[in-house]
């Protein structure tokens, strides 16, 4: 297959997300197609083409610095799973 | 062997926080430095769903002015990127930063340090925002964490230096030319104690005289140049017992234990990070034209290195004087407008070299703390002119305005410290030294003139310091040989 | 006098403004639709029925007072990607439920300005990852021609609701093509603005390059009148473009004489549907009569865009969906020991298998190693995408196609294999690559179920798009609405 187990569990941890042993199966099994496919852009070549940065033709957008009111702190933290107080809280991080 | 066959190749990572009034992406407050807890958030800087960063045009500005200064290149094009790593402090999951496209690059700066000069090499100097605050808690026997959002997208200049420094009083040295460019050009305070200014250092070692590098140690969280310079005179001294005992160094970030004076491994078991960059979608790219560059530049404050050269032009200073005087915003702000209403630089020099800085580093005090105005010094110096008071009194006087803000002439009114003129006082008081003293007499009369010296403290000694020296040594010498 | 919920906007706005109806009136109308078809179709996340009354009442005072406003009374649906000030906000993921913003998105405080009525959110895919609205964490949304069919996707519950009339107008947003495949699977008009015509401030990010907000109604001149009301820059969105908003709806009044019309040979793609095919050409056909230059155009690189898609908007996503972190809002996992296992449970348990696989995908393409080969290689196509763009408007003024290869397919048909699913999309995504306007306009039945023919025209040229759709309507006369028991 295009992508290993390793390579899904590398992926996984890099993006958080948990998956359980079926899923790396599941999305070994899909993302090693989905990625087979994407191997018809190799038929391009695109040795002299640019990568397209920017949709629009925008540049220099900039605001003035200016201060303006901020949220209250009830609305900071009223969507918080967890609070202490003032903060927000966290479980430990550990390495 | 000794510690002379290996030198230190050194590289410091400084993120210096730009002043704005708001915040890089978001027109919160930036001020986030004793506010309380999350009260400067918005949906943006907390990474709501749905937001959208609006560049902060000051910001941009500081950043190059900064990398004007440090004598960078300006690419016409530049972008910003997504630094992708999960962390608690960073709301959106990526840092919005610069990587392949920064605002400066290829400049320099240059250190003075006992006397010789020295460039370093600015690699290049771009922006991004701030992370919030991580407090670690315990309670109940478990830990835990706090987040304050408040500093979060403050705007940063990270200046990466290219690893020209060779010794810790360098490092030192660097980080206050850099906090001194910061400060003139008023772009950030660059305090590191307040966290304005952070710095992460790289060290290896080589045998003197070779090229390639040695593994390299990374020391983080240093919150002052002095620090700095302690973890390296330490993290040098370690790496060199090392080699010498032919043990390996081993690639690592270390902390720095400011009450042991140690460096100690901080070694993570996470692997290194992957961030990912690519271009930041959701901001255009920024053209830095010529004519912006050029217009920054003339509106540019006069530099530390200009003002030094000046110095040395128009007051006829030495190079090392100089250098000193120029060593602050605050120091040489205070040597100019003294001499603009005392115009005797070298005089003025020696008295901010000698008394200011003497009494501030012996206080603790910062300049801007303390007491100290041109005026005061101008007072100071006008009484010793014509005559009110002497020398050593002079000093007492200046310390103590420092200290208290009382004006000098007020200080010398207060405690009677006027020099004393009146003759027969002295003649009094020379009289009651001889007769306190007659080893000292004797001596002199064996032709130690050094007994004068002595005698002459007694003098000042009884006099709290109010008599003329030059006086009372004509004095004594007559009362003496008279006798 | 046709029922109030049979009424375009246009209609009603008349009947508000001859005092023929009232807002209160037009909203209980379309309550009362929501009340009796809806849990057929479950188009509604959240029916916002005590506000959407509020803002009736509002409305209707407003108007007492003498003023006028372009939608002042008139009963809207968002899809529940917009942030609306407090109000829950799902994105339709178990991630979000609960959430409650305390601000708007931009394109909703204009809507508010103009007076609509917020009637509720609606159903989508996940984070706006799909093509049938089946990938919504709560439930899917039925199609109201056929119940046992999809709606199409990401906006689908807001096509579903604009489709049944229990909407009047709604917005969505479009990636690749969810508004105008939707639009097309319901049988109403979908339009994708040029890229940063619309600020995308409050709008949850799918797809930073790609994402678009446009409006659903039920014929042209509605369309362009939502979207006139949306559009503009917006000093939130940096993105968002400065070009000042034309009349849309006057566009939509003129004839075709002498419009250069292409065809794209690489749109009608093999696996399309031989009545999608019919109904597409007549429609075709229908603009020569009306005066259009039609000819054939061909776009080489089409058949790239579905990889080029799925390799940028999952790389984009990947970034815009770490902030789901269980730190500052949202879902976290019961009983985390420490902040890896909340970050790795909490995503694990609050996302859906679709998002999961288009995050997996776009950490993939930016990963070290992968970077040039997928990412950057994918944005140099996007190059190459949009270069046929380019050349096919130096010698046409718009482009035409189907707007999805096929009808609604039923519900579970394509839910095993993700490229299927995928190749729903692949007459739309070009047109998001390229960042230009798309609509899609109903041009007939095929087996009882609604074909929607695309226009594209250059960037910023939504006028051009209007009046070719606007024609093309009129000349096409009206078309069956679904039979709702």
């Amino acid at each position: 297959m295009a992508i290993s187990r390793e390579d899904v569990e590398h992926i996984a941890f890099l993006a958080r997300l948990g998956l359980s042993d079926g899923e790396k199966q599941t999305f070994q099994e899909q993302l090693s197609g989905i990625l087979e496919y994407m191997k018809t852009l190799t038929e391009l070549d695109t040795s002299e083409i640019p990568p397209t940065a920017q949709v629009i033709p925008l540049t220099n957008v900039m605001r003035d610095d200016v201060v303006r009111p901020s949220l209250t702190r009830e609305q900071v933290l009223a969507n918080a799973p967890e609070r202490e107080g003032d903060f927000l809280r966290v479980p430990p991080v550990l390495d | 062997m000794s510690k002379a066959t290996y030198e230190p190749v050194i590289g410091l990572e400084t993120h210096v926080q730009l002043q704005t009034q708001s915040k890089m992406f978001c027109s919160c407050s930036a001020a986030y430095a004793g506010a309380d807890p999350n009260t400067h958030v918005c949906p943006v800087c907390m990474a709501m769903p749905g937001t959208l960063p609006v560049m902060n045009r000051q910001a941009v500005e500081y950043a190059l002015l900064t990398g004007i200064a440090l004598n960078c290149e300006h690419p016409e094009a530049s972008k910003f990127d997504r630094k992708n790593y999960p962390y608690p402090d960073l709301v959106k999951g990526y840092q919005i930063s610069q990587y392949d496209l920064p605002f400066s690059a290829n400049g320099w700066l240059t250190v003075d340090v006992d006397g010789e000069s020295y460039r370093i090499g600015i690699t290049r100097a771009h922006m991004e925002e701030d992370t919030a605050k991580l407090l670690h808690r315990k309670g109940n026997g478990s830990a835990y964490s706090l987040i304050d959002l408040n500093r979060s997208g403050v705007p940063l200049l990270e200046i990466v230096s290219e690893p020209d420094i060779r010794s810790p009083a360098q490092a030192r040295a660097y980080l206050q030319k850099m906090r001194l460019i910061v400060q003139t050009l008023g772009v950030s305070t660059g305090n590191m104690e307040e966290g304005a200014m952070r710095c992460d250092v790289n060290v290896s070692l080589r045998p003197t005289g070779t090229q390639a590098f040695g593994v390299k140690v990374e020391i983080k969280n240093l919150n002052s140049a002095r620090s700095v310079q302690r973890a390296l005179e330490y993290e040098i001294e370690r790496q060199t017992r090392a080699l010498e005992t032919g043990e390996r160094i081993i690639q690592e970030t270390r902390g720095f234990d400011e009450d042991r004076g140690i460096t100690v491994s901080q070694r993570s078991k996470e692997e290194a990070h992957d961030y990912r960059y690519f271009p930041e979608p959701d901001l255009p790219p920024i053209f830095i034209s010529r004519e912006w560059v050029a217009e920054l530049r003339s509106g540019m404050p006069e530099l530390p290195d200009a003002k030094r050269d000046r110095y040395v032009q128009q007051f006829e200073l030495s190079r090392y004087d100089a250098v000193q005087l120029t060593s602050s915003v605050g120091i040489s702000n205070l040597f100019e407008q003294t001499v603009a209403l005392y115009p005797k630089p070298k005089i003025v020099a020696n008295w901010v070299q000698g008394e200011i800085f003497r009494v501030l580093n012996d206080t603790g005090i910062e300049l801007e703390a303390s007491h100290v105005t041109p005026d005061a010094l101008v007072e100071v110096l006008g009484m010793l002119d014509d005559g009110t008071i002497t020398q050593a009194v002079a000093k007492q006087v200046f310390e103590e305005a420092i200290k208290t803000g009382a004006t000098p002439k007020a200080i010398v009114a207060e405690r009677g410290l006027t020099q004393i003129s009146d003759a027969s006082e002295l003649e009094h008081a020379v009289a009651e030294a001889i007769a306190n003293a007659p080893q000292a007499v004797a001596d002199y009369r064996a032709g130690k003139q050094q007994a004068i010296g002595f005698l002459t403290g007694q003098v000042m000694k009884a006099t709290r310091g109010k008599a003329n020296p030059g006086t009372v040594n004509e004095i004594l010498r007559r009362q003496l040989d008279q006798a | 006098m046709a029922e109030l919920h049979e009424l375009t906007i246009h209609q009603a706005l008349d009947a508000l403004r001859s005092g023929g109806t009232s807002a209160s009136a037009l909203t209980e109308a379309y309550l009362a639709r929501i009340e009796r078809y809806d849990s057929s179709v479950q188009a509604y996340l959240n029916v916002t029925a005590d506000r959407a009354r509020e803002d009736a009442r509002r409305a209707d005072e407003r108007r007492a007072h003498g003023e006028d406003a372009p939608l002042l009374g008139i009963p809207i649906a968002l899809k529940d990607i917009f942030c609306t000030n407090g109000v829950e906000t799902t994105c339709a993921s178990r991630i979000l439920k609960g959430f409650v913003p305390p601000y708007d998105a931009t394109v909703v405080t204009r809507l508010a300005d103009a007076g609509a009525v917020l009637l509720g959110k609606t159903n989508m895919d996940e984070f706006a990852m799909g093509s049938s609205t089946e990938n919504s964490a709560f439930m899917p949304t039925r199609n109201p021609w056929d119940l046992s069919r999809v709606p199409g996707g990401s906006s689908g519950g807001s096509a579903a609701a604009v489709a049944a009339s229990m909407a009047a107008g709604a917005l969505g947003t479009d990636t690749g093509g969810s508004i105008r495949q939707p639009a097309a699977l319901t049988g109403v008009v979908g339009v994708k603005p040029t890229y940063g015509r619309v600020s995308r401030y409050g709008v949850i990010a799918f797809a930073s390059s790609l994402d678009q907000v446009g409006p659903f109604a039920r014929d042209v001149a509605d369309a362009a009148l939502l979207l006139g009301v949306i559009a503009g820059q917006d000093p939130f969105d940096s993105t968002s473009l400065p070009e000042p908003v034309p009349d849309y709806v006057a566009a939509t009044k003129r004839d075709l004489r002498g419009v250069r019309v292409g065809v794209p040979d690489e749109y009608f793609v093999a696996g399309m549907e031989r009545g999608v095919e019919t109904a597409v050409r007549q429609a075709i056909d229908t603009l020569t009569e009306l005066g259009a230059e039609v000819g054939r155009v061909s776009m080489g690189h089409t058949p790239y865009a579905l990889a080029t898609y799925y390799l940028i908007a999952p790389a984009e996503a990947s970034a815009n969906l770490a902030r789901y972190d269980s730190v500052k809002y949202g879902y976290r996992a019961p009983d985390v020991k420490s902040t890896i296992d909340a970050y790795l449970r909490t995503r694990a348990e609050g996302f859906g298998p679709e998002v999961k696989r288009r995050i997996m995908l776009g950490t993939y393409a930016l990963s070290a190693g992968y970077y040039d080969a997928f990412y950057v290689k994918a944005q140099k196509v996007r190059t190459l995408i949009k270069a046929d763009f380019d050349n096919a408007f130096n010698d046409f003024d718009v482009l035409v196609a189907p707007t999805s290869p096929t009808v609604a397919f039923p519900l579970g048909a394509k839910t095993q294999d993700p490229l299927a699913m995928y190749l729903s999309d692949v007459c739309t995504l070009p047109v998001s690559l390229a960042g230009l306007p798309g609509l899609s306009v109903p041009c007939g039945l095929s087996d009882g179920l609604p074909v929607g023919l695309q226009i594209v025209a250059p960037a910023l040229g939504e006028e051009m798009m209007f009046r070719v759709a606007g024609a093309y309507e009129r000349a096409r006369g009206p078309l069956p609405t679904p039979p709702l028991a």
